[in-house]
């Protein structure tokens, strides 16, 4: 499923945040959204949700997600905030089953299915042996892959992840990383992540697009955005761009 | 003690009949003593076989002298059963603000809402003449949901956290306890109206005021206990229970309205007592666990059976006199109070 936005504005208090954006991620592939703190990256995935009024085109599979039904559009998109609200004394499968939201009636219950789907789900991010575990109780990357799970309980072919792996050291990066694109790949999920890491998001992004002061600056494959002048310029560091073994480039950070 | 269900990873947060047979067995109890006790003891054989025999197609002779069954009839079934009614309405009540503020600290005493069904009751019973017994729960309703809304903004405007929408209730309900006065002091000839109002407590219950009440609490139970899973959504935030799929405002509004209610059938029949709706949804928390599907429901026994017990101590502690309803429940619930604020302080710290 294509997620495209067009000519997109938004405003927040007043303040322009997002102006004239424009973006395409073809379905099935992976686009990551980068750029300096600020820039407008968590407001960019909430206008495509719907939880921020925007102006301009935006259409997810086809659709516009602001004129679906709330449930409908919660069968298209699944959203992973960069600090999400776990209720501490929920349990881990309680928490995946809240995934299963956009099918359960208004004032029903969880059908035997639903419940299925979220024990199927924490097996494929082996977690099955957390699911009695309280929110509360869990480690950084445990709390990620708890977050993803009830992503995917919602069973959409589209993935929004703010900062999928803030706060998570170096293996735990990676870890979340290859996990998000083996399900990516098994699944042929459309995903769209911000994140702060520009090599992390180098080596797993098919495209990026570099946001800088609520505008795309640069949007293309990573050698083409990351390079020592794009990263001089907006996010003003020094920085040594290499290509890593498969092409894909590796930035680090040079000393004025 | 504990109910909670471990190592069921496929139990999905539900109401386990264990746990609703412990709190039904509860309330029995504390509803059997609140019928024997009180200023003529009553035989507990005698109770048990005369309830009994008012139940179709049973006949036992209970041995209760007439006097006695009069006791039991006109006195202590309906204070008891009032006593119980407005316990797990404010229960009930509580839990549901809890849910839709996330915030353990809400309760119907402190966010306003009792404060604002007074001022609706009052007004009504001020400005109306006649008998307008059908006419105080609604404007109590209405009273209510005015309070929580009140504090709610000015809540919003001062900041966020648990301790600043209560200091909003609070200035809300110091407010309209200032207005109800007002009111009342408008009309000196129907103070002792008012006045017999507010501090009705339990001890004035009869069958017609429970008739009146009972339509709806009825309702306000059905929908409250119908939006346990939604409360459990909501416990996500509001931007994530959006994107999956709930209509976040909607829900937050029939909840508040249906606590609201129940909030002011309790107002209506006993005037303002408080932290009822605090102490029993955080023990019933501790005892079984953080769902809403859970909490709400056993926090209308826990609360039935609670009041049913503080109306006991209420008066039997100072007989042949007895203290107010609200006082017991301020001194459980003063101390009790505190305990909360810490626990959610902490949970907020880290």
């Amino acid at each position: 499923m294509t997620v495209e936005v067009a000519g997109l504005s938004v405003e927040l208090d007043g303040r322009t945040v997002l102006r004239d954006v424009t973006m395409r991620a073809p379905a099935g592939s992976w686009t990551a959204v980068i750029g300096p703190n600020g820039a407008g990256k968590s407001t960019l995935l909430r206008a495509v949700l719907g939880l921020r009024p925007a102006r301009g085109e935006i259409s997810v599979a086809g659709a516009d997600p602001r004129a679906l039904k709330p449930r409908r559009r919660a069968r298209l998109v699944a959203y992973a905030p960069q600090s999400p609200n776990l209720p501490s004394a929920m349990t881990v499968f309680d928490y995946t089953l809240l995934g299963r939201s956009p099918y359960i009636p208004h004032l029903g219950r969880e059908s035997a299915r639903d419940r299925a789907v979220a024990d199927e789900v924490l097996e494929r991010l082996d977690l099955t042996g957390l699911a009695a575990r309280e929110l509360g109780h869990l480690s950084g990357g445990e709390r990620q892959r708890v977050v993803l799970a009830r992503a995917l309980a919602q069973q959409t072919s589209v993935l929004l992840l703010d900062e999928p792996t803030t706060a998570l050291d170096i293996g735990h990066q990676q870890q979340v990383m290859e996990l998000i694109d083996r399900l990516r790949l098994a699944d042929g999920l459309t995903v769209v992540t911000t994140i702060h890491d520009l090599t992390l998001a180098g080596q797993y992004a098919d495209g990026l697009v570099l946001l800088s002061g609520g505008r795309v600056a640069a949007a293309g494959p990573p050698a083409e955005v990351l390079t020592r002048r794009m990263i001089a310029e907006h996010f003003d560091a020094r920085v040594h761009v290499s290509p890593g073994p498969d092409g894909r480039p590796v930035l680090s950070l040079e000393r004025p | 003690m504990t109910l909670l269900p471990k190592g069921l990873p496929n139990g999905a947060a539900r109401l386990r009949p264990v746990q609703l047979a412990a709190a039904l067995t509860v309330l029995a109890a504390a509803l059997l003593v609140g019928l024997l006790v009180g200023a003529a003891d009553l035989p507990v054989g005698g109770v048990v076989r005369e309830l009994l025999d008012r139940l179709p197609w049973v006949h036992l002779d209970s041995g209760l002298s007439p006097v006695e069954q009069n006791v039991l009839f006109e006195l202590r079934l309906p204070r008891v059963l009032m006593g119980a009614l407005v316990g797990g309405m404010l229960a009930m009540a509580g839990a549901g603000y809890q849910g839709v503020f996330r915030n353990p600290l809400a309760d119907p005493y402190l966010l306003g809402a009792a404060a604002g069904a007074g001022v609706g009751a009052t007004l009504v019973i001020v400005v109306l003449p006649g008998d307008l017994s059908f006419g105080v729960p609604l404007a109590a309703f209405v009273g209510a949901l005015a309070g929580v809304l009140l504090a709610y903004a000015l809540g919003n405007t001062a900041g966020s956290g648990a301790a600043t929408l209560v200091l909003a209730g609070v200035a809300v309900s110091t407010f309209l306890a200032a207005v109800q006065t007002f009111l009342q002091q408008l009309r000196t000839e129907e103070l002792q109206r008012v006045y017999a109002w507010i501090l009705g407590g339990v001890g004035s219950a009869d069958w017609r005021q429970l008739a009146v009440v009972a339509p709806y609490a009825l309702v306000s139970t059905g929908v409250l206990l119908a939006h346990g899973r939604l409360l459990d959504v909501l416990g996500v935030g509001d931007e994530e229970a959006t994107s999956l799929g709930l209509s976040a405002a909607r829900v937050r509004l029939v909840v508040l309205a249906a606590a609201s209610l129940a909030t002011a059938c309790a107002v209506a029949l006993s005037g303002l007592i408080g932290f009822v709706g605090i102490v029993v949804p955080h023990v019933v928390r501790r005892l079984a666990g953080g769902s809403y599907r859970v909490v709400l429901p056993l926090s209308l026994l826990g609360g039935a059976a609670f009041l049913t017990l503080a109306d006991l101590v209420a008066r039997t502690v100072v007989a042949p006199g007895e203290l107010p309803l609200g006082v017991v429940t301020a001194f459980i619930g003063g101390p009790f109070f505190v305990l909360v604020l810490r626990a959610s302080r902490r949970q907020v710290d880290t």
